[in-house]
């Protein structure tokens, strides 16, 4: 995994291989031929993502219906729900992440053999991994009370009867199902670091936190944050998670906008002001991509 | 922290005494560390076991053992012989998870290979245009599209069909597949494609005999996210399937909840089962993701 330097986000531009000069102009043929490959993609893209959007906005273009949602106390408790959500659960997994990935560069063969284990919750499939931590936590019987009770003869809290309880649920089980992935991500990164920038660092009397601090976080900062940014977005659309642990239990106190939404839509029948609810989520939406689009253009972020 | 970012090359040299000491305490903690991550990896695939082995139809029981007293493959059973109503349909709907994984799979290599090579190695004066068209989808999450998308597939005739789903599942793996195919292609050098022009090959000829010969790994890459990314989606097959026989395992799982009575153990068994293949694709392809990681991929 080591020479490829280019996944660095700081990495200098230097280290680019020198830009094809291949096609100055496409001409004749050749611009038919780009074209044909492009068309394909062109056509799924406008027809699953421009179309729907665009008929999405136009669903939820009624003013009246924001000023529904607005009236509905359940909207704005979805609100904080999900500012809630988002802001801890891909905050404290990406650091997670990248202190772990960090843990896993060291050599040793337990380490080594704990990685296969460590990215089992990414191989296997969303619904059997959330239906098993609704069950592991409801009631008395589950996994988790059962093991209270037994080991420290403390009776567990019904952890979906309680608001806070249940949002922390889901966000532990979404961290268990998506740390790995970004713990490989950096490690990857970490991996591409030049051996010699450790040595200096150590040379200058750097090491520990202060390595940490001074070299390796100013080197992954750039991809970091292009990571944050990029899971914050899938993040705010995540329905599985929620449905399925807390299945927005106390009484949809534990909803977020993409949950509600659905609920909205197809079992209260009222399909425009589900699209009303996550569209309202747009003005935040929009301005991450644009953040995310300009990292990766202008930085040269190689995600 | 400190323990956990040290790096190998420090325990080379000679340790003075008040090092050693340090780099004792180093050890035991990161082994302590691989015991909680072990645990906590683990944790809920051993609850999917204990209840899928619970010989009873009914609740989840523990008796204060972590070990049903009495483990039985009954619900494997069951499950594999669609001896339940709920689960009568399993081989079919597990057929359908297949069939939409595979062809998700198999139209995100077709769809993303060429638009890859036209903008990594053909000189597009607006392909700036289409490199971001791909972070745009990532502006409309799944779950904000899914609703106009519903009403759509409807008016095509599509609801309750499996290429519905496909159709979803190709939106959202495409631009992720060019993104990383992109990112790989910087890897192979063009003084190839140029011996290949001044050899008079077309551009169609330099994509199939060079381009995809030697991307095959980024390809297998991308297959295998498209693949996991399918058997992952479960809003799309929630809406959208509505007939048992057109369902996916998903869903079928996922109405355990809504009946009552429903057997515990056959559900956790289902999802075991379901499980299987992408942990085995998984594993197996496990050098290719890497390398793709390393690349730069950024979606599980």
């Amino acid at each position: 995994m080591r020479g490829t330097p280019q996944v660095l986000a700081a990495g200098p531009a230097a280290l680019d291989p020198p830009r094809p000069s291949w096609h100055r102009h496409l001409r004749g043929s050749e611009f038919a031929w780009a074209i044909a490959f492009v068309v394909p993609y062109a056509a799924v893209f406008s027809a699953f993502v421009v179309y729907p959007v665009a008929y999405g906005l136009w669903m939820a273009s009624d003013p009246s219906l924001y000023r529904d949602l607005m009236a509905n106390p359940l909207y704005a408790q979805t609100v904080i729900n999900t500012v809630l959500y988002v802001g801890l659960a891909v905050n404290v997994k990406m650091f997670l992440a990248l202190l772990l990935s960090g843990f896993f560069m060291r050599r040793r063969w337990w380490i080594k053999a704990l990685l296969p284990v460590y990215i089992l919750p990414w191989a296997l499939p969303a619904i059997p991994a959330f239906v098993s931590f609704h069950w592991m936590l409801i009631g008395e019987e589950g996994l988790v009370n059962s093991v209270l009770s037994a080991l420290f003869s403390i009776q567990g809290p019904l952890w979906f009867n309680d608001r806070r309880l249940a949002l922390g649920s889901n966000v532990v089980a979404y961290i268990w199902k998506w740390l790995p992935f970004w713990t490989l991500t950096f490690f990857a990164a970490r991996t591409a670091i030049p051996q010699e920038i450790y040595e200096a660092a150590e040379v200058d009397g750097a090491s520990g936190c202060r390595r940490f601090a001074h070299v390796i976080f100013p080197l992954l900062g750039n991809l970091y944050l292009a990571c944050t940014l990029l899971s914050t977005l899938w993040t705010i659309g995540d329905f599985t998670t929620v449905s399925l642990v807390s299945e927005g239990a106390p009484a949809h106190s534990t909803d977020v906008l993409a949950t509600l939404g659905i609920h909205y839509a197809f079992d209260a029948a009222q399909p425009s002001l589900g699209v009303a609810a996550v569209m309202s989520a747009l003005p935040v939406l929009i301005p991450i991509v644009v953040m995310l689009m300009r990292r990766l253009q202008t930085r040269e972020v190689q995600l | 922290m400190s323990v956990a970012l040290s790096s190998a090359r420090r325990e080379q040299r000679v340790p003075r005494p008040r090092h050693r000491l340090r780099r004792v305490l180093a050890e035991v903690a990161s082994v302590i560390l691989v015991v909680v991550l072990l645990l906590w990896s683990l944790t809920p695939v051993y609850n999917m076991l204990l209840i899928a082995l619970d010989p009873d139809d009914g609740d989840i029981e523990f008796e204060g053992l972590l070990w049903p007293p009495d483990p039985s493959l009954h619900s494997f059973h069951a499950v594999l012989t669609q001896g339940y109503w709920l689960v009568e349909d399993f081989w079919r709907q597990f057929g359908n998870s297949f069939f939409i994984g595979l062809m998700t799979m198999f139209l995100t290599v077709l769809i993303g290979s060429p638009a890859s090579f036209a903008l990594a190695r053909m000189r597009f004066s607006r392909g700036w245009l289409l490199v971001n068209a791909p972070l745009l989808t990532y502006a409309v999450p799944a779950s904000f599209l899914v609703i106009p998308f519903t009403r759509l597939m409807a008016s095509y005739g599509l609801s309750n069909s499996l290429w519905a789903i496909i159709a979803a599942n190709v939106t959202f793996t495409t631009p992720y597949a060019i993104l990383i195919l992109r990112q790989y292609a910087t890897l192979i050098p063009i003084e190839l494609d140029e011996a290949a022009q001044v050899d008079g090959a077309s551009p169609g000829q330099v994509y199939r005999r060079i381009y995809l010969p030697l991307m095959t790994p980024a390809l297998a890459a991308v297959g295998t996210f498209a693949l996991l990314l399918a058997w992952n989606e479960y809003l799309y097959q929630y809406v959208l399937l509505s007939s048992t026989r057109n369902m996916t395992v998903a869903v079928a799982i996922a109405q355990f909840f809504n009946s009552d009575e429903a057997p515990l153990n056959y559900m956790m068994a289902a999802a075991i089962i379901y499980s299987l293949p992408p942990i085995v694709i998984f594993y197996a392809f496990r050098r290719y993701m890497a390398a793709a990681l390393t690349r730069g991929a950024v979606r599980g």
